[in-house]
């Protein structure tokens, strides 16, 4: 496999960009691995990445119903940040807020990761109470935060309507400077590359329909290509985790929601920042092509159906006209879903089950894209060694059961 | 918008509804004798099927009841409402 290099697109422009070798192999299934991760989105492709290149696991597949990155990693809104409240939360956001400062060289993939800084606005004072209570947490984790106060706003964030008397008052922000938006795509193909590179097998167009087991240990998964076994598998699977759970006769405490998002048409720079409100359930940022890219909170019904309701799109619409006047008149290009997995403490699981062998990395409704590097490093951890690293060891299935849950609902709640 | 058939009132805009989850969780008969395990089912553990979901739904911004209904979490489609107490009738008004 080639290294990619400002030479490599030189050579490649010469020959019309016609010789560029595939970026991964599309190999048949072998009958047996080692490890079979099931989901082939950021957080499979990267559990795999990791397997490979921190835990030297030779035999891994991949396996991805339809084409890698086509869940909610490729329709998500890109925002990565690691302002957690509690420090379990932030430890592990942290790792991998750490994990994209480089990720790019580490993949050689430019996954495009901008840290053009994350806003989070409060609108009453019990807001600005949380806010400066978080700002103080995230600084006494380490984690970089600073309170930002409606005269400062007004400067920073030109186009936002920072006055004291409309109806939803910002009174201040929270600001992650190192937080920001990446490529979604990018990071499924870069995993997807560099994990082939190391003989990870990715093999899209495969559905696990069964997980097979044995004297309560997991010994392989049926799928549309075949029956595959394998010593150990991880599902990663975000809206689909609880019909795998079924299949291996555990029960979650995960409702999948339909989460919408929009694209306006292509503008001139207006917004070189991410703005994010829990108290009127919006947020926005401009992507490189120009086009704001907008968010909203989740459908309230359970939905597989990747599609939410009208409604939803009208109050989010609301809100970002509430706060950004200006964009009244932007039309809006394109609207589409995907199926959250949300989980009552509105933190991830990633975990042993009780089938030995069997592992899963669930739960990251709204918010997993941030995680997709860490998220991956912790789990090839927790399969490889067949225990939590101590960075996810808070987030094991058992919280459930022991009541040790981690609320990050203010942290998390519409922001993702 | 999905229209919402409720039991007292007839088809209404989704937008006069709120969602309350997973029907039929019985609430433990005796909470003192329930093991961790037994509370953390009740409490957190859900169904959230892919297809047919018996779930309870409020016309909030109507007659303000409670109701039971049976939709396909795919299609989006609702398949039968009912009374909360009653049977759901053994046909469905429209199939998913
Ligand atoms: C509209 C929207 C906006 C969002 N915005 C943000 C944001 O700004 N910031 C943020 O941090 N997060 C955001 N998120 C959340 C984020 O997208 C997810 O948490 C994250 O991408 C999950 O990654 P994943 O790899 O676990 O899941 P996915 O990318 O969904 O991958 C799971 C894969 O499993 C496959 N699969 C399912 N069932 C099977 C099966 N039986 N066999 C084989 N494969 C199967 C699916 O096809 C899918 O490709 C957003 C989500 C949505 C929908
Ligand atoms: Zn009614």
């Amino acid at each position: 496999m080639k290294k990619y290099s400002a030479f490599g697109l030189l050579r490649n422009a010469l020959s019309y960009n016609e010789k560029w070798p595939e970026a991964w192999r599309s190999p048949e299934p072998k009958r047996k691995y080692d490890v079979v991760i099931v989901g082939g989105g950021g957080h499979g492709l990267a559990t795999a990445y990791y397997l490979a290149k921190e835990h030297g696991v030779q035999n891994i597949a991949v396996l991805e119903k339809g084409w890698i990155g086509g869940g909610n990693t490729g329709r998500n809104t890109t925002i990565v940040r690691s302002n957690y409240l509690w420090t379990e939360a932030a430890l592990l956001y942290e790792k991998s807020l750490k994990l994209w400062e480089d990720l790019s060289q580490d993949l050689n993939y430019n996954v495009m990761f901008s840290q053009r800084g994350v806003y989070n606005l409060a609108h009453s004072l019990q807001d600005v109470r949380d806010i400066e209570r978080r700002v103080s947490a995230n600084r006494l984790n380490g984690i970089d935060a600073e309170f930002v106060a409606p005269e400062q706003l007004k400067k920073n964030i030109p186009g936002l309507r920072v006055t004291a008397n409309s109806r939803y008052p910002v009174l201040g922000a929270s600001l992650q400077r190192r937080g920001g938006v990446a490529r979604h795509d990018a990071v499924a193909w870069g995993y997807a590359r560099a994990a082939d590179q190391r003989g990870v097998d990715i093999i899209q167009q495969c559905e696990v329909t069964g997980i097979r087991r044995e004297g309560g240990k997991v010994i392989g998964v049926d799928t549309t290509r075949g029956a595959i076994a394998a010593d150990k598998v991880g599902v990663v699977v975000a809206g689909h985790a609880s019909v795998l759970a079924d299949m291996a006769g555990i029960r979650l405490p995960i409702e999948s929601h339909p989460l919408q998002a929009f694209v306006s048409e292509p503008l001139k720079p207006v917004l070189d920042t991410v703005v994010m409100s829990n108290g009127v359930h919006g947020y926005i940022s401009q992507s490189d092509k120009g086009e704001l890219v907008i968010g909203a909170g989740i459908d309230s019904y359970n939905g597989y159906g990747q599609r939410g309701s009208f409604h939803t799109i009208e109050h989010t619409m609301q809100a970002i006209i509430e706060l950004f006047p200006a964009f009244s008149r932007v039309r809006m290009l394109r609207q589409w879903g995907g199926i959250v997995d949300t989980c009552p403490d509105a933190c991830p699981i990633i975990s042993k089950t009780p089938v030995s062998g069997l592992y899963f990395n669930c739960g990251w409704g709204t918010g997993g894209f941030k995680a997709t590097p860490g998220s991956g490093w912790a789990f090839a951890h927790t399969i490889a060694e067949d225990r939590s690293h101590e960075l996810n060891a808070a987030f094991d299935l058992q919280r459930f059961t022991s009541g040790a849950l981690i609320d990050e609902h203010g942290a998390a709640g519409v922001a993702h | 918008m999905l229209l919402i058939k409720c039991p007292w009132c007839g088809n209404r805009a989704e937008s006069e509804f709120n969602y309350g989850g997973e029907a039929g969780i019985a609430r433990p008969a005796n909470p003192d004798t329930l093991t961790d395990a037994e509370w953390a089912d009740y409490l957190f553990m859900r169904k959230n099927p892919k297809g047919l979901h018996q779930e309870q739904w409020n016309h909030a911004q109507g007659c303000r009841r409670w109701f039971n209904a049976e939709r396909d979490t795919v299609t989006y489609r609702f398949t039968r409402t009912w009374r909360i107490g009653e049977a759901p009738s053994s046909t469905r008004d429209v199939d998913s």
